[in-house]
């Protein structure tokens, strides 16, 4: 078998492109060293071979993990995708050979290098996705709610079934800073979309008041004498707090301020959830059914 | 009227601050079309105020006048403070108002004593009536239980709560006595025996009858001040025990005494919280509850007091040297278990991972054991760790570097002769504070 150093496979940065790198590693009993997003930059006297993303293929490597490895495999890889781990790609290859070796007993592997770093990736997505269901912080735009984030993991699919079980009546958007994406529900319906930018309109006088009453129970709650800033730090690091309505008077943020500067590129199509805020759909929009794993 | 919210919000929170629990643990429950609101069994951190604690409920009084005379309490009778409360309507809109801009997980609703503790639990259930089912509130309620209130009132508010409490506040009668007049040890632990008694008859109707409806579905727990009377850890850990077992209570919180009165019979306004002996106690709960330790094994008469610098699991584990060490891939569970540094999720992990192969020093540490603290107590494949030199002093300090600054008594210095030997007693005497 070609254990090429310098084999790198190129793909589209979708999961199904990924497996389709999983196919053709074993369709030409090769290992690649990179399998690189296209978000990476080339490096110069880069020979990077592509790999065209074909759903037959993706669907043979992704439907025979349940049953060669196991369905928590699956669970796991799926998992493994959304995290913000640079090596992702890696990992997941490797454990995927490891797991069509070994069979199930791959999750149990946990002294292994690559399941270990695996499972640090997506205990911090997990980790970093039950954070979120505490610290999205709503602001109401007439009838909806709005919410912006900016986490390092993808964690929009994770929160997904959590808040629209939670507040089943409203109609709702997270709003994903960090990686262009929202999530959007309304009558009874999620959905992901990518979204370039947000403009919010002002907020009324019942959201400010409210507001003002969060911040002062929250002042009010915490014990003098007992005052620990570096424990809240561990819990609740300072990443958090820029969109944390408690917090928007401290950070100095105009926490509602999310547009950013200029439209390149002309308005594909505009969605409106509320007749006043507006978000722009990215012309590249597609999403994968892969993606939304948990919508 | 907002304004007046603002203010009543201000006292109200102010007055329940003291109150430790904010867990939304305990149940889960799935949302409903028409209402709003869920609950997770994990329990969900909105924030985290100043002094590192969680924020998860919204922590109000419903009013802070107060018919009793408790020393320690800022709502007692006898001080002088602005006096206010909520109606029911205006806490019903606050909780849905913040619950819906995601600040919080619920409602936690404690409340001073109005004129009797049976009208005081009828405002309580009057409110939470109208949260409940003319606001399709959803979410997960926390209640206080009055002391003294009749049991048809406790188990109407039971039907209406995830959660109830009642604090215990003083171990024993005697100070209870001394600093709570008002307060016996019967008015408290009839209410709580009754709850307790309801659940387990819910539990069996739930049996029966599939949409019966659920009695504090979260449990109960209760709150223990420390620091306010003389009362030792020995007997606070053994009553905690007591009331895990006997009451099957799903957690017992510690608050270290703040002084918010001048009393001749408390503490003097200006002693500090004892935050490490609240932290300890909190340490010997976790033994209690997960790893299997039993209240006498961690202190008894002749040590009825936590040692600050040395945590009590590794305390133990100074004390019963005999036991270690041990091997990492055949030692039982409840032996990993007790090992510092071996938490619950890692020894379950070491568990799963020897079934593959054994585990070396190298994979302990991918699996997340903190080698730094066990590898005194273990081996792996029959060796202690590489480089380890197995001295009594050696085993102290390292076990205390990460501790608590306090005085070391073994003064960093080098020195051309050897110090001299130490033997394992003197480390055991000298953790143990019988020096």
């Amino acid at each position: 078998m070609l254990d090429g150093t310098d084999l790198i496979y190129a793909y589209d940065g979708s999961f199904e492109g990924l497996m389709c790198c999983v196919f053709e590693s074993y369709q030409r009993k090769e290992i690649p060293s990179v399998i690189r997003p296209p978000s990476v930059q080339e490096t110069l006297f880069d020979t990077a071979k592509w790999i065209e993303t074909d759903e037959q293929k993706a669907d043979r490597v992704y439907n025979s993990i349940p049953m060669k490895i196991s369905p928590q495999a699956q669970e796991f890889v799926k998992l493994g995708f959304l995290t913000c781990d640079p090596h992702k790609e890696m990992l997941i290859f490797r454990f995927l050979r490891l797991g069509f070796k070994h069979g199930g007993k791959v999750m149990m592997m946990l002294t292994d290098d690559t399941v270990c770093s695996l499972q640090k990736a997506v205990r911090h997505l997990t980790s970093e996705s039950h954070k979120f269901k505490g610290f999205v912080r709503f602001s109401v735009y007439g009838e909806v709610l709005i919410a912006v984030i900016e986490p390092k993991n993808y964690v929009l699919p994770l929160l997904s079934p959590h808040f629209c079980d939670r507040y089943r009546n409203e109609r709702f958007m997270i709003y994903d800073k960090t990686h262009g994406m929202a999530l959007i529900f309304q009558s009874q319906k999620a959905e992901l979309i990518f979204v370039e930018e947000l403009t919010l309109p002002d907020v009324d006088s019942a959201e400010l008041e409210y507001r003002r009453l969060w911040k002062q129970f929250y002042k009010t709650i915490a014990i003098e004498g007992r005052n620990n800033p570096r424990c809240r730090m561990t819990f609740m690091p300072k990443r958090y707090w820029s969109q944390m309505t408690e917090f928007d008077e401290i950070v100095g943020l105009a926490q509602w301020q999310v547009a950013e500067t200029g439209a390149k590129e002309p308005q594909t199509s505009l969605c409106t959830l509320d007749a006043r805020s507006t978000y722009k759909i990215s012309p590249d929009y597609k999403v994968t059914k892969k993606d939304l794993f948990h919508v | 009227m907002i304004i007046d919210v603002y203010n009543k919000l201000t006292v109200l929170s102010d007055s329940a601050k003291y109150d430790v629990a904010c867990t939304s643990s305990g149940v889960d429950r799935k949302g409903k079309f028409g209402s709003i609101g869920s609950a997770a069994k994990a329990g969900i951190c909105h924030s985290f105020s100043a002094d590192g604690r969680c924020i998860s409920l919204l922590k109000v009084l419903m009013t802070n006048v107060c018919i009793f005379d408790c020393k320690y309490c800022v709502n007692r009778v006898s001080n002088d403070i602005e006096r206010v409360a909520f109606t029911p309507h205006e806490l019903a809109e606050l909780t849905i108002n913040f619950y819906r801009r995601n600040y919080i997980e619920g409602l936690f609703l404690s409340s001073g004593v109005i004129k009797s503790p049976n009208h005081t639990t009828e405002q309580l259930i009057k409110a939470l009536e109208l949260l409940r089912s003319v606001y399709h509130f959803n979410g997960y309620i926390h209640v206080k239980a009055i002391p003294g209130a009749d049991s048809e009132l406790i188990t109407r508010l039971g039907l209406l709560a995830d959660r109830m409490s009642i604090n215990i506040e003083l171990p024993s009668q005697e100070s209870l006595t001394l600093l709570a007049p008002n307060k016996t040890k019967e008015s408290i632990l009839r209410p709580m025996g009754l709850i307790t008694a309801k659940i387990q008859e819910n539990c069996t109707d739930l049996v029966k009858y599939r949409h019966a409806s659920k009695f504090v579905p979260a449990g109960q727990s209760t709150q223990l001040i420390v620091g306010a009377t003389p009362d030792t850890d020995h007997k606070i850990l053994t009553l905690t025990e007591g009331l895990y077992k006997k009451y099957h209570l799903k957690r017992v919180f510690f608050s270290a005494y703040m002084p918010v009165a001048e009393n001749s019979l408390l503490p003097s306004m200006d002693t500090k919280p004892p935050l490490l002996r609240e932290h300890r106690l909190y340490q010997a709960d976790w033994l209690l509850r997960f790893y299997g330790f039993e209240a006498k094994e961690l202190l008894d008469e002749q040590n009825p007091n936590f040692n600050l610098q040395v945590d009590p699991k590794c305390n133990w584990a100074l004390n019963h040297l005999e036991k270690f060490p041990l091997e990492i891939n055949k030692a039982p569970f409840e032996m990993l278990l007790r090992v510092p540094g071996i938490g619950v999720t890692s020894a379950q992990r070491i568990l799963m991972a020897r079934r593959n192969s054994p585990i070396d020093f190298s994979g302990l540490k991918k699996i997340g054991v903190v080698l730094k603290r066990a590898q005194y107590f273990i081996t792996c494949k029959g060796k202690i760790m590489d480089g380890l030199k197995v001295t009594s002093d050696g085993t102290i300090r390292a076990l205390m570097a990460d501790q608590y600054k306090l005085p070391s008594p073994y003064p960093e210095q080098l020195s051309f002769f050897n110090e001299p030997f130490i033997t394992r007693e003197d480390v055991q005497q000298c953790l143990t504070g019988q020096i």
